[in-house]
């Protein structure tokens, strides 16, 4: 089915290979590339805060000079804000959810398919550099008169609508993030117009959906929740715009003072911006993770050799979680003044979505259960995610409901959570798919030695950093409070330490997975095409692929992508390209 | 599940799966646009249902005559437009050169529609109102509802009209085929569509 108009020949000039190309195979590496950059900004911030909160009175070197808000390095609670608006907007919009959906979907879903690019490359183009232009302009923040926003990534109405008078930031910097946010949405409409077209229209000869592998079922689950998600956000956005320039009141009611000025406001309703918000958010999260989702299950069987367990289940689980991500939204406004009947409403299909996450886990667990089980960084990397996705979604059945959430509502109880569950189970999806299809990507192996070190000095770490929060949380520390030396929160500071120390280790490590990146891109290994016996189109394609992924043929697929643990044949696996008949019963 | 599926199901043979709803890739992102469009739609019918119920000084200030006789008027010009534009549609798929004349008349209808809506809005900031005005004294976000939704509707149109006039001149010199013609159509269904719920739910609940 693979149609004409998706090729195109391969560009020469050295702008249409690399800055403004069609190949989706260059869009996606510019979209990891975005993140790469993007997460390294983001974990900047989190440090200066994680400093701050360790050793409030101390100055931070050098602080001062780049940023003038910080006068003399020290952080002042405003600041502490902004640096946190900052680190959650760039993390939740230009790492989770470009690297492992826009990214990996980009480079690996066109050849997991068949195809020989995405069904619209120019869409998938100006995609990129539409979300690149957001990137710009939210970073821009940092560089106007009194800074970047203090609303955080949620951007709260009324704070984040009545301008300059809530707050330094709140100015320029606002209205920045608003305008890159609503930026981001378009870009990630284009994005997943371009990746559901592809996966229905673009699969090769055999590959019915019953075939896809799973990594494409949840980049295809991800683009259809995003549609919706992001469509919804937008206007959120231009709304929030309107009353920040042109005198709106959508999000602000009457007779609010701030900074001892009647704002000059009425009628509007800050609830209804949680409403919009969150109704993007909360399929946000999911966007964010379903990708790893994906990417695990993908990875699994090549490292145990086993086929995946219930593969039908797990993507009817993605599935299920897609649906009903749409209905839980109203959870992060148990303590909104919301109408506490719609609490218990909302309490429901959140503790039900909880059933197909679990059901996908186990199905993890399963296969892993007796198999010989690969140790390299990939497989690492996956056990990690569901180390830290269960982790994290346990503490998620406490906040889930209204009566033990309104004693953890807005705690480092919550930070832990949703750090754990949506950003470093996330970030673990991320690194296993990025070490498994490196050699893909770039034609070398990663450094195994170097993976597998900064996978166990990564997981200590994050576990010491993210742990301690939950009982922070249950101690009673609120969260975005700048300093905790007042009062019965100042018994808190040693374990907000050993955090900072923790944190800055996990950064550290980090710094073993920036050299083994760069050094593998050049000096590593030749990788073959095929180096982790896996099944899927993308192994059949010379690492790297050529343009038109194939070498000018179309691949024809007579498997699904489960076909490991094959017993009475040479290798223990069938391609999917294999036309030899499926055995009667795989191996157990 | 097609026939042809459950057939290969046993022959593993390699054979090419059936499009879903049977459509060319053009087509269906028209219509995954359409989704996402219903969906900023729908968040902003919403945002106005929010905040008109939280309004107990909600002001309903359309008469008759003027407003709402003319939202008829636009409204029968709308839908005449979407019965031109199927018109267009089939001439274009049955090759018949009056194609061109059923889009252009669904340009004029678009067109006539903008006009009417502008008129009908310099009459309305004339009497003073604004996205953050209400010269009756009442909530302003009647100001602040009325403009965002129109103008979001009436920003569709207007590109609308921009895009049947680009693909109708291509189409023209043969540049672009039938197929576009009916996706643009399938647009401008929507648009109109849109405009079904906008002048029950923006107009006919304000009226005196």
């Amino acid at each position: 089915m693979t149609s004409p108009h998706s090729s195109h020949a391969a560009p020469q000039s050295f702008w249409r290979k690399y800055v403004f190309s069609l190949d989706h195979k260059v869009i996606g590496r510019q979209y990891l590339d975005l993140s790469l950059v993007a997460v390294t900004t983001g974990m900047i911030l989190s440090w200066l805060m994680r400093l701050h909160l360790a050793w409030p009175t101390r100055a931070i070197p050098f602080l001062g000079v780049l940023s003038p808000e910080a006068t003399g390095g020290i952080i002042t609670p405003e600041y502490y804000l902004s640096l946190m608006t900052m680190h959650g907007t760039i993390m939740v919009f230009f790492v989770l959810t470009t690297a492992p959906f826009a990214g990996f979907g980009n480079f690996i879903l066109p050849i997991q398919i068949g195809a020989e690019d995405m069904a619209f490359p120019h869409f998938n183009m100006m995609s990129f550099w539409v979300t690149f232009v957001a990137f710009i302009v939210l970073v821009s923040a940092f560089f106007v008169p009194e800074g970047p926003p203090l609303a955080g990534w949620t951007a709260y109405a009324p704070l984040s609508a009545v301008g300059k008078d809530s707050g330094p930031g709140e100015g320029w910097g606002q209205t920045l993030w608003v305008i890159s946010i609503a930026i981001f949405c378009i870009g990630q409409l284009i994005g997943s117009l371009n990746f559901i077209a592809t996966t229905l229209d673009l699969r090769t000869k055999g590959m019915t959906l019953a075939r896809m592998p799973y990594s494409t079922w949840a980049w295809f689950i991800t683009s259809v929740i995003g549609l919706i998600a992001f469509s919804v956000l937008f206007p959120a956005c231009i709304l929030l715009l309107l009353d920040r320039v042109a005198g709106t009141s959508f999000f602000i009611p009457a007779g609010l003072v701030i900074s001892d000025r009647l704002q000059p406001h009425s009628g509007g309703s800050p609830l209804l911006w949680q409403h919009l918000f969150w109704f993007f958010g909360h399929p946000e999260v999911y966007i964010a993770i379903l990708p790893g989702f994906g990417i695990v299950s993908h990875i699994l069987p090549a490292v145990t050799r086993k086929p995946l367990l219930g593969p039908r289940v797990l993507i009817a689980c993605m599935i299920a979680i897609g649906f009903l991500s749409y209905t839980v939204w109203g959870h992060h406004m148990f303590m909104s003044g919301m109408n506490p009947l719609s609490a218990t409403l909302f309490s429901v299909p959140t503790l039900i979505i909880t059933i197909p996450a679990a059901i996908a886990t186990l199905l993890w667990i399963g296969t892993l259960y007796g198999s010989k089980l690969r140790f390299n960084t990939p497989a690492l990397f996956c056990l990690g995610f569901i180390s830290v996705f269960v982790s994290g979604g346990l503490s998620g059945f406490f906040l889930a409901q209204p009566a033990i959430d309104s004693y953890l509502h807005g705690t480092y109880f919550v930070v832990g959570h949703f750090h754990f569950v949506m950003g470093v189970a996330a970030m673990f999806a991320i690194f296993a798919g990025l070490y498994f299809w490196f050699p893909k990507m770039f034609g070398r192996m990663m450094n195994e030695t170097l993976g597998k070190w900064h996978f166990i000095l990564t997981f200590i770490g994050v576990y010491c950093i993210f742990m301690p929060m939950h009982y922070l949380g249950l101690a009673g520390n609120v969260r975005r409070y700048s300093t905790f030396t007042v009062d019965y929160m100042k018994g808190s500071i040693p374990l907000h330490r050993f955090i900072t120390v923790a944190a800055l280790f996990t950064g550290a490590a980090q710094l073993i997975f920036f050299y083994n990146l760069f050094r593998s891109r050049f000096r590593g290994e030749i990788a073959p095409a095929n180096p982790w016996q896996a099944t899927s189109l993308e192994w059949t394609t010379s690492s790297p692929p050529p343009h038109d992924n194939f070498g000018g043929h179309h691949p024809v697929v007579y498997h699904g992508p489960n076909e490991y643990g094959v017993a009475g044949r040479e290798g223990d696996y069938i391609m999917q390209t294999s036309p030899e008949p499926e055995p009667v019963a795989a191996a157990s | 599940m097609s026939h042809a599926e459950v057939s290969m199901e046993h022959v593993h043979g390699a054979v090419t799966e059936e499009r879903p709803f049977g459509v060319s890739s053009k087509k269906l992102v028209m219509w995954l646009f359409i989704i996402a469009d219903a969906a900023t739609f729908g968040a902003i019918l919403f945002a106005y249902g929010y905040v008109r119920v939280g309004s107990p000084d909600w002001t309903k200030p359309f008469e008759f005559f003027p407003t709402i006789l003319n939202g008829i008027v636009m409204t029968i010009v709308l839908l005449t437009s979407s019965l031109t534009m199927m018109g267009a549609v089939r001439a274009a798929s049955a090759g018949r050169p009056t194609a061109i004349r059923w889009l252009g008349a669904t340009i004029l209808l678009g067109t006539a529609f903008v006009v009417l809506h502008l008129r009908e809005w310099s009459l309305m900031i004339r009497e003073g109102w604004s996205p953050s005005r209400n010269p009756l004294g009442g909530s302003p976000l009647f100001g602040a509802t009325f403009f965002g939704i129109t103008g979001l509707s009436l920003l569709h149109i207007v590109a609308g009209v921009i895009a049947l006039a680009v693909v109708t001149l291509l189409y023209r010199r043969g540049r672009l085929d039938a197929s576009y013609i009916e996706t643009t159509g399938l647009y401008w269904h929507f648009v109109d569509l849109v405009w079904i719920f906008v002048f029950p739910l923006v107009y006919l609940l304000n009226a005196r």
